[in-house]
């Protein structure tokens, strides 16, 4: 049903994926002073990979994805969600208590939150795209 | 640290299958090493308990909780920790053997070790909780070896009428031990034994006993629970030895004997344990004798047993409670003895049935012997342990306060029924004429051996020399009572009126054996009355339970979308609507101040719902739902939450798109309600919408409480580190929701992938296709 190979819509999904994706991160990583954080930069980066679907098909955004399984990343995003929750436990604190350490060359912020909130994007963006793609590749084979 | 020995044995369960590996066919022997191992350390403490009354081993688990892993080590607990140990060491030798080459054999060990370390820890539990805990493991694992043999429908049936009798029975238990817990004001049993209030005077005691009794009876197949018991003998025959005789069926007993100092004494204690137990101990051997089966004999013979330990319990006297710690050793003993000798039986002729064996003695002399001197304990003849118990269970049942002759009368007969019973367990086999069985019978092989040998030797041991037994009876018998106190046992009690009935009881006991096939002839006229039993009526319980829960599954669970739905709203009409406007008023207490812009958006959105209700195409339905979506992100963002704006506008966006995807899927669009039921439809719609907008309304202008975002705000930065306050909330306030929420958004898509691919996988496409529509619209085309 979904027919790929418009002109248009190819030209654009190619050069809107990666923009698209790159601006997932930076609403990922700017989320927690700003507007944005993991769940909306989850679905941006899954709006990337759905406007890639679209127009290229199942096949081609496979390889684009090389070897990583949507369903993978939901794995690992919720992996990431318990990571973020013990070391807090180890220090003898309540469970959950966020930790926050300074990287001092780059005076980055690095933080239990951000691990979580990577965590929360990832299982986002597999979820909605195993999902989508899993729609797809039923539809791809029926006539 | 005898907590972390308890463990341990939870820990060798999940290790056996690896020890299998390494250790082969002598892993049993291995895993016996720590019941042998754990008993020694009882018999090295049973001197201190013995002097000191009790030991507590403390060890705090979930201290805000006031649940904790502490162990209280007085007599009772020693004693069943002994029996426990002990016979489990035996049975897991001796399984070792009768399940050698059992491909099943991992499974086995693992149930059966988790098996004797809840049990521990069940009889040494000090924390009430953490009693229930064990006890509901020694159920579970009591339905795995019930189980074991899992092919067979019948094993199945009878593990899962054991498990639902158990634990319904685990449920009235957690209610009695809540009301215990709140009631004395402690969750610990050496606690509440120390308290200055008397239990029996509160007003809530008579539901609280009510449901511990429940508990332990249903585990203790009291009648009218007994009838699970003789059906688990579908477990393999260690299993019917060690927890269908010796250990997990006393666990009631245990409860009620630990119980009897706070609880005990009362009219209503007296009376239903003595009637209860008396009940229980004459049918239980009135319905042994009718059976062939071997392990059916034993098992009512156990259920006999069970009988008169609640009904000593339930007298009450220091004599009764003397003759309770007396019987529940003996029979431990002889009953974990016979139950390993018919295995035995079993495994050797390839029967369980004794009419078909016979004359066996010759060929088996060591079975045979032992198979006498276990039975001899059972029928309760001099100088073996069980005619202590026995002597003892008669001196208290004359004695008995409340219902002495019809207690009589039925002590008696289920005397001289068991005499029977034992005879027949004793004798059938081994002596008269050799028939034909299906296997040729050998003597069985030493491991086997060892473990009946050893119990009925201790029968005979401690029958001769219950001197032994002095100091464990005593701290056993204190416990009981609640107060220190001295007690023993002893052989001879002289010439008197329990001697008589004793001796009398033989007599008749030994002339029913001679007839038994006559009677057994005869009691087949009950048979009728006997169909209508307990088990009957557990049988309609659970048909009607099935009955049930079909009618609501075809009411509420019938596969239509639009049907859950209804149900859903209608529900939350009833709950929300009822709380909100008969139990309180609708509020609206604020000024409406509403702009152009504000109102544009607003009614765009309810033109989208309105346009999607009654939109003539798929399609038109679809964008007119986004058209409302979208007009919600609007709100969002002229409300200054951008975060929530753009999460709704991405949302909106997916949705569309899987919508899109799923369009072409779906059957022809049609009309397939009637006009009255889109009424009904509507109104539901309608008085949902209406409530919901009541509700927050009423909501927003009521303030019980200071709100907490003042210190959301506040502290976003300084705590949380962040200035989107939203993300704060998301990754750091409210972590745990998020991280819940993860899991469920994780499980959907894994559900959605799943069924996809499934349906995919399963048939050709064209067919898939065709299935689908049929399946979603039975009406439609």
């Amino acid at each position: 049903m979904v027919k790929s190979g418009t002109l248009i819509l190819n030209t654009a999904a190619r050069f809107l994926m990666p923009l698209q994706l790159l601006f997932s991160v930076f609403l990922l990583l700017r989320g927690h002073d700003e507007p944005g954080g993991g769940f909306i930069a989850g679905l941006v980066a899954a709006g990337a990979f759905t406007l890639y679907l679209f127009a290229f098909g199942v096949t081609a955004t496979k390889e684009v994805l090389r070897m990583v399984d949507p369903r993978d990343l939901i794995g690992v995003g919720l992996l990431l969600g318990m990571i973020s929750v013990f070391p807090a436990w180890f220090l003898d604190q309540p469970f959950l208590t966020a930790q926050w350490w300074t990287i001092p060359v780059i005076d980055f912020k690095a933080s239990t939150p951000l691990i979580f909130d990577i965590g929360v994007y990832l299982a986002v963006l597999g979820s909605v795209t195993g999902m989508v793609m899993t729609l797809m590749e039923v539809d791809k084979d029926e006539p | 640290m005898i907590q972390l020995a308890v463990l341990l044995g939870f820990v060798l369960a999940a290790a056996s299958p690896l020890l299998h590996r390494w250790c082969g066919d002598r892993t049993s022997s291995v895993l016996a090493l720590f019941p042998a191992l754990l008993a020694v350390w009882l018999l090295l403490q049973a001197p201190t308990v013995v002097a000191d009354g009790a030991m507590l081993l403390e060890w705090a688990w979930v201290p805000s909780l006031s649940i904790s892993l502490s162990f209280l080590l007085d007599g009772l607990s020693l004693l069943f920790g002994l029996l426990i140990t002990g016979i489990g060491a035996c049975v897991l030798v001796y399984a070792g053997e009768y399940l050698k080459g059992h491909p099943d054999l991992p499974r086995f060990h693992i149930a059966l070790m988790a098996f004797m370390a809840s049990m521990l820890g069940l009889v040494m539990a000090d924390g009430l909780l953490t009693l229930f805990v064990f006890w509901e493991l020694t159920s579970i694992t009591s339905y795995l070896l019930i189980g074991f043999n899992h092919s067979d429908v019948e094993a199945r049936k009878s593990a899962r009428q054991g498990l639902f009798v158990t634990v319904g029975g685990g449920l009235a238990l957690m209610a009695g031990l809540t009301l215990l817990g709140v009631v004395s004001g402690s969750w610990s049993l050496h606690e509440i034994g120390e308290l200055d209030i008397d239990l029996r005077e509160h007003a809530l005691y008579t539901p609280m006993l009510i449901c511990l009794l429940l508990g332990a009876f249903t585990k203790s197949a009291q009648f009218p629970f007994h009838f699970w018991l003789p059906n688990a003998m579908a477990a393999p025959t260690p299993v019917s030895a060690y927890l269908h005789s010796a250990t997990m069926v006393k666990a009631g007993i245990y409860l009620l004997a630990r119980l009897q100092p706070e609880l005990g004494g009362t009219e209503l204690w007296v009376n239903t344990l003595t009637l209860v137990g008396g009940v229980t101990m004459f049918t239980g051997a009135f319905m042994a004798i009718q059976f062939t089966n071997i392990k059916k004999l034993l098992a009512y013979s156990t259920i006999m047993a069970l009988g008169t330990l609640t009904l000593l319990l339930g007298i009450g006297t220091q004599g009764a409670i003397v003759a309770f710690v007396g019987f529940l050793l003996a029979h431990s003993l002889y009953k974990g003895a016979l139950f390993m000798v018919a295995g035995i039986l079993d495994h050797e002729t390839g029967t369980k049935d004794v009419t078909v064996m016979g004359g066996l003695r010759p060929l088996m002399p060591i079975t045979a012997g032992v198979a006498l001197l276990a039975a001899l304990s059972l029928a309760g003849v001099p100088p073996l342990l069980g005619f202590i118990g026995k002597e003892l269970m008669f001196e208290s049942v004359l004695g008995a306060s409340r219902f002495r002759g019809f207690l009589i009368v039925l002590a008696f007969a289920a005397a001289f029924l068991m005499i029977a019973v034992a005879a027949v367990v004793a004798l059938r086999p081994f002596y008269g004429k050799r028939h034909q069985t299906p296997r040729v019978p050998h003597e069985a092989p030493l491991a086997m051996l060892i473990g009946p040998a050893l119990l009925a030797g201790l029968s005979l041991i401690l029958g001769v020399a219950p001197s032994l037994l002095t100091g464990l009876v005593s701290s056993t018998v204190s416990a009981v009572v609640g107060e220190p106190v001295e007690a023993y046992l002893s052989l001879w009690h002289g010439v008197n009126l329990p001697l008589v009935m004793s001796v009398v009881s033989l007599g008749l006991g030994y002339w029913l054996f001679r007839h038994w096939d006559r009677v057994r002839g005869k009691l087949l006229l009950l048979a009728p009355i006997m169909r209508n039993g307990p088990e009957a009526g557990y049988e309609a319980i659970m048909a009607a339970f099935v009955r049930f829960s079909e009618w609501q599954t075809r009411l509420l669970q019938n596969g239509y979308m639009r049907n859950y739905i209804l149900v859903m709203l209608l529900t939350l009409i009833g709950l929300v609507g009822t709380s909100l406007l008969v139990r309180h008023s609708p509020i609206i207490a604020f000024e409406f101040d509403v702009r152009f812009h504000e109102a544009v958006v607003v009614g765009t959105m309810a033109m989208g719902a309105l346009f999607a209700a009654i939109a003539r195409s798929r399609l038109g339905a679809v964008v007119s739902v986004g058209a409302m979506g979208f007009s919600i992100a609007m709100i969002f963002i002229l409300f200054s939450a951008p975060d929530l704006g753009i999460t709704q506008l991405l949302v909106e966006t997916l949705t569309v798109i899987l919508l899109v995807l799923v369009l072409f899927r779906l059957p022809r669009f049609s009309n397939l309600s009637t006009s009255l039921e889109r009424i009904r439809d509507g109104l539901v719609a309608a008085t949902v919408g209406i409530l919901i907008c009541l509700l927050i309304l009423t909501a927003w202008s009521i303030q019980q409480f200071e709100p907490i975002s003042g210190y959301m705000v506040e502290n976003s930065v300084p705590l949380g580190h962040g200035l989107n306050i939203v993300n704060v909330i998301l990754v750091d306030y409210r972590a745990l929701d998020t991280l819940g929420e993860m899991f469920v958004l994780a499980l959907a898509a894994i559900g959605v992938i799943a069924m996809l691919k499934l349906r995919h996988d399963a048939s050709p496409p064209s067919v898939t296709e065709g299935k689908k529509t049929a399946a979603k619209e039975p009406y439609d085309g």
